[in-house]
């Protein structure tokens, strides 16, 4: 299996061109992040929660879990896309190419991540309009490192879901149960320390959740849980599931 | 070497047969037909040909490579037109075919100058930097069509090329494909299950029918199988036309029915004038209509299978809802 890199140019540079004409589709993905975002964090502006640490209010506490949620939510859109390429028959085009299933996944990934990771940028922007701000620049470029492995994690994720559901009736349902749980369980929105217990170990097996502290360390200089922990987890999840994915796709027939 | 080499090819999808052990060659600058109805394992057989999915058991060769174990040469090797289109829809035309030239290792350069011919080539120059949703059915077929010169490929697959296309748009691609196959010499196998595509553009036909092939030859003589063309012939006095068409030599077989007369000879178009001839008053009949029927592969399809190509459809659906149906329980 050798890396076709003019192959993963090409289907990246397709996610791009795509991407940026439709211009609909960017904005409806950022909708529901940008909801959350301005209503909660203009809605409890100032609010003090327990648990919520030294931050300087809830708005800096909430902009590391909404550009997580939007990650999440654009990176396993990305991944689950196989569907409709399958759907619209350019998948096929894409298998009977003389090149490898390898390099076609490195490219949807790379293509993928940097479609999630300008979608993540808008949403910073944006909150640093609402009276946001960060720690450093330097931080920032760390941060950036760790939107990419969440994106590349759900981006696996969302590869396998493709390869187990193979159409797109079941699209919505994953976004459904999976996504929103995922994203509530991960502390984006609360600190986790106030909820139940038996659900507390349950976000200990969610991934987004080492996402959610990672951001929040390199953002807003605040977290729970230890950066090298979040760090570990992330490098690891987002390592098995594009392997888990790549093995899936790989080994799928059209 | 021959373009396509194919021995004992064989693909089985729970259980069922989709392809069962089908042999062919197809020589160097052929144009070569798979006929069948739907569900007869036309597309399957292609896609095993193309590298897409993988054979049960037997072996095929395309331009010399083994579609097990020279799987990249062989798509290298192959343009494909799929059943149903295999486009990028947000994309533009020419992006549709550059990105498809550079998968296949051409220069950005190269791939301009290659896709610029190859829209000239099915005229959809004009067109070109729109994007292809705004394509109709008939446009985005010659697209792919074009998209699969690109790469100039020596053996190309077209998958049902005008399936769900208009009259005039199936004769527009009949020609593409013709002049592709004379003028360029790409070796060219399709499949299709109208008869008179086949008819039309294929040098050699393989009849295809529940996953077999049933029989291989040129159009032509399978249809010389059924003993060549049918007069039919209309008479005032059968009993004295009989006599008079017994007696002629080139008459193979007489068949009479309802004061009918259906004589199978070779050629019958020059036979006719010979009929007409016949003196009116010497032979004690006259001829009230005359009609020439000449074979079609939907005979040669009937001949063979026992049914025409619309019934084995509709049976084959059956046999795959009865399949599904057991593999439920």
């Amino acid at each position: 299996m050798e890396i076709n890199f003019t192959a993963i140019y090409i289907l990246w540079l397709r996610e791009m061109k795509r991407f940026l004409r439709s211009w609909s589709r960017m904005v409806s993905m950022l909708m529901i992040p940008l909801f959350f975002l301005i209503f909660l964090g203009f809605g409890f502006k100032g609010a003090f929660f327990p648990g919520i640490g030294y931050t300087k209010d809830y708005l800096h506490f909430l902009v590391p879990g909404i550009i997580a949620m939007a990650l999440v939510s654009t990176s396993m859109i990305a991944g689950l896309s196989v569907l409709w390429d399958r759907e619209f028959g350019f998948l096929k085009e894409i298998m009977v190419a003389p090149v490898s299933r390898v390099s076609i996944i490195i490219g949807r990934i790379v293509g993928g991540i940097t479609t999630s990771i300008i979608q993540a940028i808008l949403i910073l922007i944006i909150s640093i309009g609402m009276g946001f701000s960060f720690l450093s620049f330097p931080s920032l470029l760390l941060a950036i490192l760790i939107m990419v492995l969440i994106s590349s994690g759900f981006i696996g994720l969302g590869l396998i879901f493709a390869s187990i559901i193979r159409d797109i009736q079941g699209f919505g349902l994953i976004i459904q149960l999976i996504i929103m749980p995922l994203i509530f369980l991960s502390g984006a929105f609360f600190p986790l320390k106030n909820i139940p217990k038996f659900l507390k170990y349950l976000s200990y097996f969610n991934p987004l959740t080492y996402g959610v502290e990672g951001l929040r360390r390199l953002l807003i200089g605040f977290s729970f849980l230890p950066f090298w922990l979040d760090f570990i987890v992330l490098l690891s999840f987002s390592f098995l599931s594009i392997i888990f994915g790549s093995y899936l796709f790989e080994k799928s027939e059209i | 070497m021959p373009a396509i080499f194919v021995e004992n090819l064989t693909k089985v999808f729970n259980g069922l047969r989709a392809v069962d052990g089908i042999s062919f060659e197809v020589k160097e600058g052929e144009l070569f037909g798979l006929l069948g109805p739907n569900g007869a394992g036309k597309t399957t057989t292609l896609n095993m040909l193309a590298t897409l999915i993988r054979p049960t058991s037997g072996k095929a060769f395309v331009s010399g490579f083994d579609v097990l174990k020279e799987r990249e040469k062989v798509r290298r090797s192959i343009g494909m037109v799929f059943q149903e289109p295999a486009l990028d829809n947000y994309l533009t035309g020419r992006e549709n075919l550059e990105f498809h030239g550079m998968m296949y290792g051409l220069s950005r350069k190269e791939a301009k100058g290659r896709v610029k011919e190859a829209l000239k080539i099915v005229e959809l120059e004009e067109f070109a930097d729109k994007l292809v949703e705004t394509y109709s059915g008939g446009m985005k077929r010659r697209l792919e069509i074009a998209r699969a010169l690109v790469h100039q490929p020596k053996v190309l697959f077209l998958d049902e090329p005008t399936l769900g296309l208009d009259a005039q748009t199936r004769r527009r691609i009949w020609n593409y494909i013709k002049k592709l196959n004379k003028e360029r010499g790409v070796t060219i196998i399709l499949t299709t299950h109208y008869m008179e595509e086949a008819d039309f553009l294929a040098d050699r036909v393989a009849i295809i029918d529940f996953g077999k092939i049933v029989a291989l030859d040129t159009p032509e003589n399978l249809k010389n199988i059924l003993g060549g063309d049918v007069i039919s012939i209309e008479v005032d006095n059968w009993q004295n036309a009989k006599k008079v068409f017994e007696k002629l030599t080139w008459v193979k077989k007489i068949n009479h029915e309802n004061g009918i007369f259906y004589l199978q000879v070779e050629k019958g178009e020059e036979k006719i004038p010979l009929l007409i001839k016949i003196d009116e008053k010497e032979a004690g009949f006259k001829i009230k209509s005359i009609n020439l029927r000449k074979p079609t592969l939907e005979d040669v399809f009937l001949h063979f299978t026992g049914k025409t190509i619309r019934e084995r459809e509709a049976s084959q659906k059956e046999r795959f809802r009865e399949r599904a149906k057991r593999h439920r329980r």
